[in-house]
């Protein structure tokens, strides 16, 4: 709610001047949006008939780039089911009381937050080969993107368990619970509430980074496009490319605008209701898990 | 180790490419990002559709994909863009996204008796936000910025794919011609990612310290 206090409530003179630059606002954007269109219609590339390839099945282009989409959604929804597991396992490693168990889950995870991602994708495609195993794109994607997103995971798990007031630990521990009873029966469950939009938030982003199979070869969406691209070229020229490529974009873009919404539905619900007597199991947010280029 | 020193060209090459890209995509980002903020809190509506527009599109849009249309779409309508620039701007625009949404944050968190006060004295709406509102705001922002920083440092990794000879490139690209090597060419690649993102989070957090606001 900054907007009402960054200016006054304006009064005749500065509403004509919003009402001006309104006015040059919208003429810029539609002047951007006409050159655009000036660009494309130049080009040729606004006729029906080169956009109606994408809905016409006989031409193939929509069951391949809905194959590319499943592709995608399936590495994806396996990263995602074994980021998480790994996550907890090493957040659980992490704030174990064990030093053996302790310090390899902390270098582990600090390892794999420090690396980009490609690079480990390129170490799972790359480094089993060499060794004599033979390693499939998408299992390598899948690899690369457990290792790295577990790591980040696990550090938003164990923020979120660290987040518990200690006074139920005591309580567990005080009523004779076990150290893994403590963590399963009291810490998790309570520290889920509170992760749960980052932890939604984080699997928006392996979503987005499932695309990287594109540079390994993997036959997801993008690597989709651009084969149906170089098919075609062969009878058409570039006729249909700008078209396909469009296609591909919308599609990412609007899977992940719906799983953001998603997140974001979820967040204001659960800010919502808040079931302790303190209302203290409002989640976190991004930046008191100190991942504020965690969604990068 | 020897395969290392006597490719050590290579890997210099490759990372001072990485980090070309790194330091002007992260200008053009910086930019970008504060103009955006700015449209966002700006009193004038379409400005701050158009930057949430913006903001919203590439915030959940793949950095591959920017990539992708950027390399392989725009030349379609006659617009071809050499690799290098090509990446640049592809981080750049894609990076913009979330330096604006840190300094929005920012924005929100500077005490409303500030921006109350420069009102009071008479500063515009632009005034304020550059002579009171901002200076705070960049402060308390130095930590968010400083993750964005680092996390497109690692997000220039993706040029690989898309024919830039940067740090990630070596290991396709070693995994062939020196295929015995591979470890050792991984053990370079992530030590040289280490050099420039573990002093950036050193900076950082001095830069934090020194920044901070005591309220």
């Amino acid at each position: 709610m900054t907007a009402p206090i960054l200016y006054d409530n304006p009064g005749p003179k500065a509403r004509r001047r919003i009402l001006i630059g309104t006015i040059v606002g919208i003429a810029l954007i539609l002047a951007l949006i006409g050159y655009i269109l000036i660009k494309l219609a130049g080009n040729g590339q606004l006729e029906g008939q080169r956009w109606a390839v994408l809905f016409d099945p006989r031409s193939s282009v929509p069951q391949f780039l809905l194959d590319g989409l499943v592709a995608t959604l399936q590495v994806a929804a396996l990263g995602m089911v074994s980021a998480t597991i790994l996550g907890a396992l090493l957040a659980m490693g992490r704030l174990s009381d064990h030093r053996w168990v302790r310090v390899p889950a902390t270098t582990f995870i600090e390892f794999f937050r420090a690396v980009p991602l490609l690079v480990v994708i390129f170490a799972a495609f790359l480094l089993p080969p060499s060794f004599g195993l033979p390693i499939s794109a998408y299992a390598a994607l899948v690899v690369g993107l457990t290792l790295y997103n577990g790591a980040v995971i696990a550090e938003i798990v164990r923020a979120g368990i660290l987040s518990i007031d200690r006074g139920q630990s005591e309580a567990a521990y005080g009523i004779g619970m076990r150290k893994w009873q403590v963590m399963t029966f009291i810490l998790l469950p309570q520290a889920i509430r509170r992760m749960l939009p980052v932890l939604i938030a984080q699997l928006v982003v392996l979503l987005k980074d499932s695309s990287l199979g594109f540079i390994i070869g993997y036959f997801e969406l993008l690597r989709s496009a651009r084969s149906l691209v170089e098919f075609f070229r062969v009878d058409f020229g570039d006729q249909y490319s700008f078209q396909i490529y469009v296609a591909a974009a919308v599609i990412y873009i609007s899977v992940n605008v719906v799983l953001s919404i998603f997140a974001r539905w979820l967040d204001k619900r659960l800010a919502r209701s808040k079931k302790s007597p303190e209302g203290e199991t409002l989640p976190l947010t991004a930046e008191q898990f100190g991942a504020g280029g965690g969604g990068v | 180790m020897d395969f290392l020193i006597e490719n050590i060209d290579l890997f210099a090459d490759a990372m001072g490419q990485t980090l070309l890209i790194s330091a002007l995509a992260g200008l053009l980002a910086l930019v970008l990002g504060t103009l955006l903020a700015a449209m966002r809190v700006s009193p004038i509506p379409p400005l701050r559709g158009l930057a949430t527009f913006y903001v919203e599109v590439f915030r959940n849009t793949p950095l591959t994909v920017v990539f992708f249309f950027i390399i392989f779409g725009l030349p379609q309508i006659d617009t071809v863009v050499s690799p290098l620039p090509g990446a640049i701007v592809a981080v750049g625009l894609y990076t913009s996204a979330f330096v604006c949404e840190a300094i929005r944050s920012g924005i929100n968190s500077i005490s409303a008796g500030q921006a109350e006060a420069a009102r009071a004295i008479g500063l515009t709406f632009s005034q304020s936000l550059r002579e009171v509102v901002l200076p705070q705001a960049f402060r308390t922002v130095v930590p968010p910025l400083g993750n964005v920083w680092i996390a497109m440092v690692k997000n220039t990794s993706i040029a690989a794919g898309f024919f830039i000879a940067e740090l990630s490139a070596l290991l396709p690209r070693l995994a062939n011609a020196a295929a015995d090597e591979l470890i050792a060419t991984l053990f370079g690649v992530v030590i040289a990612y280490l050099a420039i993102t573990l002093p950036s989070a050193y900076v950082v957090s001095r830069l934090e310290r020194r920044a901070a606001i005591l309220r």
